[in-house]
């Protein structure tokens, strides 16, 4: 049995609908983070577990209970926010203790207690330190420690790294993963960066306009996206509109160009669909003349340098590709080089097209 | 660390400017000096005649618990309503900055006339009393100021995350507002709690016309028969509101203020 449900939960602000019916569950130290762009309703499902909002609908139960209309204060919910919300007034030692005093601990077993907090979270020696003494980083590293000082049923995170610089949200992302994996604390972290995400939860969901577009594995969300927005959101992709036009072999047309892709087999001939292809999946060729095979051709405009690997951007005839090759070959393709990509059989991923107006060529995403 | 220069066109301003608070309480102060029998430097005899004078401790003393009244109630009366607008009607706050400068508009002596109208079949305990009538009515003079230095404060914390983070730990609201709100806006609190205190100690009309002897109508009466008493009286409550507003600042100073928190919602 799940440890932490969210039921057919629903939460609209006037016309607005902020959650549309969801459905969460989430197993007892598991660390699962809801992804998604700004006004998906992913903060606002967190404010519903927290209890500093209530659901027009639905419900939220944890560890068998049914928590909706219980009081914030009275549910044991650790939470770190995406502002530095850090009592001014107490120092780093006092807001930690906070929670520990109002449960009215032991004096002794409080203050030990904040002890190991401040270590395990790498700020012992600040513990006497005011917020305003302490730099952003350390600030949401003793809002951590807060949250976690009254042993909370569930750890609530939401987006405590978007106000750190790049190196110091690499760095505490870390920390708050070997954190939860050494308290082994059920964790439910908000995010609209992907890249975090995917690097630090055991189970990612994409929400996209109120609603659960697709929970997984984090390799699981990158390499077999279910939907078209799933897959524009979760990295970089190349999406080729085209017709199915033999579902045996797996053969498909794309803007007059024959493909085999073996995520066809099986579908319908004449079936709109749209085949995915990841950047780093592409093969480029220099090639003066057109291409063999399964292939498409065009000129490089772009280099993009991102370290190991170069992101190049090429024009075709009818469709833009981008695409990964390892920046010690990037020379042999400069720009304005007419080159061949390789579309592999395997590795790409199809989507029924639907009623989705899609238009072919790469979908950038945030990576 | 190097030492910052004040630059002498600064040096002249912060002179005009000591010169213009300080020369009227100078002449005050030599005047004060005056001998009673000789109208000549210097005689202490005003002040004798003033600290020996009962009235001068009967009505100081009663001025300065309508001061502490008046701040006690305003506190109690507008924290937790401002509190509550920031947080949770925050569309009201227009209506009550509105309200809060009705004071200034209404003048004190209609505000007293509307007040003995209003409050006539009062119970006598409150409407015979100076801490039930005054108190009331310096509440409503008051607000503009207590209201205006609240709101700043509220504003200048982020009140929904503190509030929200307070909550999660496990506070009630009272201890929430108690141990967490307060403490960040002491700083506003106390600012109003000062200008509460000024306006109290120095309010003149609405006593004076309800009949209440409170310090300003005694100072007034001192100031039609004897002016070398009165100038020595004016000195004496010059220094006794700035000791109050001193010990209130000691009172309310705890521990070295930190910054305050974005407000980032």
């Amino acid at each position: 049995m799940a440890y932490l449900e969210l039921e057919e939960l629903r939460r609209a602000f006037g016309p607005v609908v902020a959650l549309d019916g969801i459905n969460v569950s989430m197993n007892k130290g598991e660390f699962l983070s809801l992804l998604g762009p700004s006004g998906c309703g992913k903060t606002t499902a967190l404010r519903l577990v927290a209890g500093f909002d209530r659901p027009d609908s639905g419900s939220i139960v944890i560890d068998g209970k049914d928590i909706t209309r219980m009081s914030p204060n009275r549910r044991d919910m650790g939470m770190v926010f995406q502002a530095y919300s850090l009592f001014p007034n107490l120092t780093a030692e006092q807001n930690v203790e906070f929670g520990l005093r109002i449960r009215k601990g032991k004096r002794a077993a409080r203050r030990k207690r904040v002890a190991e907090l401040l270590e395990l979270v790498g700020l012992g020696h600040a513990g006497k330190r005011y917020p305003h003494q302490l730099s952003g980083g350390m600030q949401q590293r003793v809002a951590l420690a807060r949250a976690l000082a009254i042993e909370p049923r569930v750890l609530l995170l939401d987006e405590p790294l978007s106000a750190l610089d790049a190196k110091v949200r690499v760095q505490l992302r870390e920390e708050i993963r070997r954190i939860q994996t050494q308290l082994g604390i059920t964790t439910l972290y908000v995010t609209h960066d992907q890249e975090e995400a995917l690097s630090v939860s055991d189970h990612v969901a994409v929400m996209w306009s109120g609603r659960i577009e697709q929970k997984g594995t984090p390799s699981e969300m990158y390499s077999a996206p279910a939907t078209p927005f799933v897959a524009e959101f979760i990295g970089t992709m190349n999406r080729l509109e085209a017709l199915v036009l033999d579902g045996a072999t797996g053969e498909v047309e794309h803007a007059g160009t024959r493909l085999t892709v073996d995520a066809a087999r099986g579908r319908t001939k004449g079936e709109r669909v749209l085949v995915l292809v990841r950047p780093e999946l592409l093969e480029l060729e220099a090639s003066a003349d057109g291409g063999g095979e399964n292939t498409l051709t065009g000129e490089v405009l772009t280099h993009t340098f991102l370290g190991s690997v170069t992101r190049l951007k090429i024009v075709g005839r009818e469709t833009d590709l981008i695409a990964d090759v390892p920046t010690v070959r990037v020379d042999s393709l400069p720009i304005g080089q007419r080159v061949v990509a390789h579309v592999p059989v395997t590795g790409t991923r199809l989507l029924s097209l639907g009623d989705e107006p899609a238009s072919g060529g790469p979908v950038p995403g945030d990576r | 660390m190097k030492r910052r220069r004040i630059s002498p066109g600064a040096f002249v301003w912060l002179l005009v400017a000591a010169a213009f608070f300080l020369i009227p309480l100078i002449a005050t102060l030599l005047f004060s000096l005056r001998s009673i029998q000789t109208n000549k430097c210097c005689s202490s005899a005003a002040y004798s005649l003033i600290v020996h004078d009962h009235q001068f401790w009967t009505t100081i003393r009663l001025s300065f618990l309508l001061s502490l009244e008046t701040i006690a109630i305003s506190l109690l009366l507008l924290v937790p309503t401002i509190y509550w607008v920031h947080l949770k009607l925050p569309r009201l706050r227009p209506v009550l900055g509105f309200m809060a400068l009705v004071p200034f508009v209404v003048p004190p002596i209609i505000l007293v006339v509307g007040l003995l109208e209003l409050y006539k079949g009062a119970p006598s305990w409150f409407y015979a009393k100076p801490y039930g009538f005054l108190a009331a009515a310096y509440v409503i003079l008051a607000f503009p100021y207590m209201y205006f230095s609240l709101d700043a404060g509220f504003r200048s914390i982020d009140l929904h995350t503190l509030t929200e983070a307070s909550q999660s730990l496990g506070a009630t609201w009272r201890t929430t507002l108690m141990r967490v709100i307060l403490p960040n806006i002491r700083v506003a609190a106390l600012g109003g709690s000062f200008l509460t205190l000024a306006i109290v100690m120095g309010e003149f009309t609405i006593a004076s016309l309800s009949a209440f002897k409170t310090f300003p109508p005694y100072i007034q009466v001192i100031n039609e028969s004897q002016p070398y008493e009165a100038a020595a009286l004016s000195l004496l409550s010059f220094l006794i509101v700035w000791g109050a507003m001193l010990a209130l600042l000691f009172v309310g100073r705890g521990r070295p203020r930190p910054a305050q928190v974005a407000a980032t919602r």
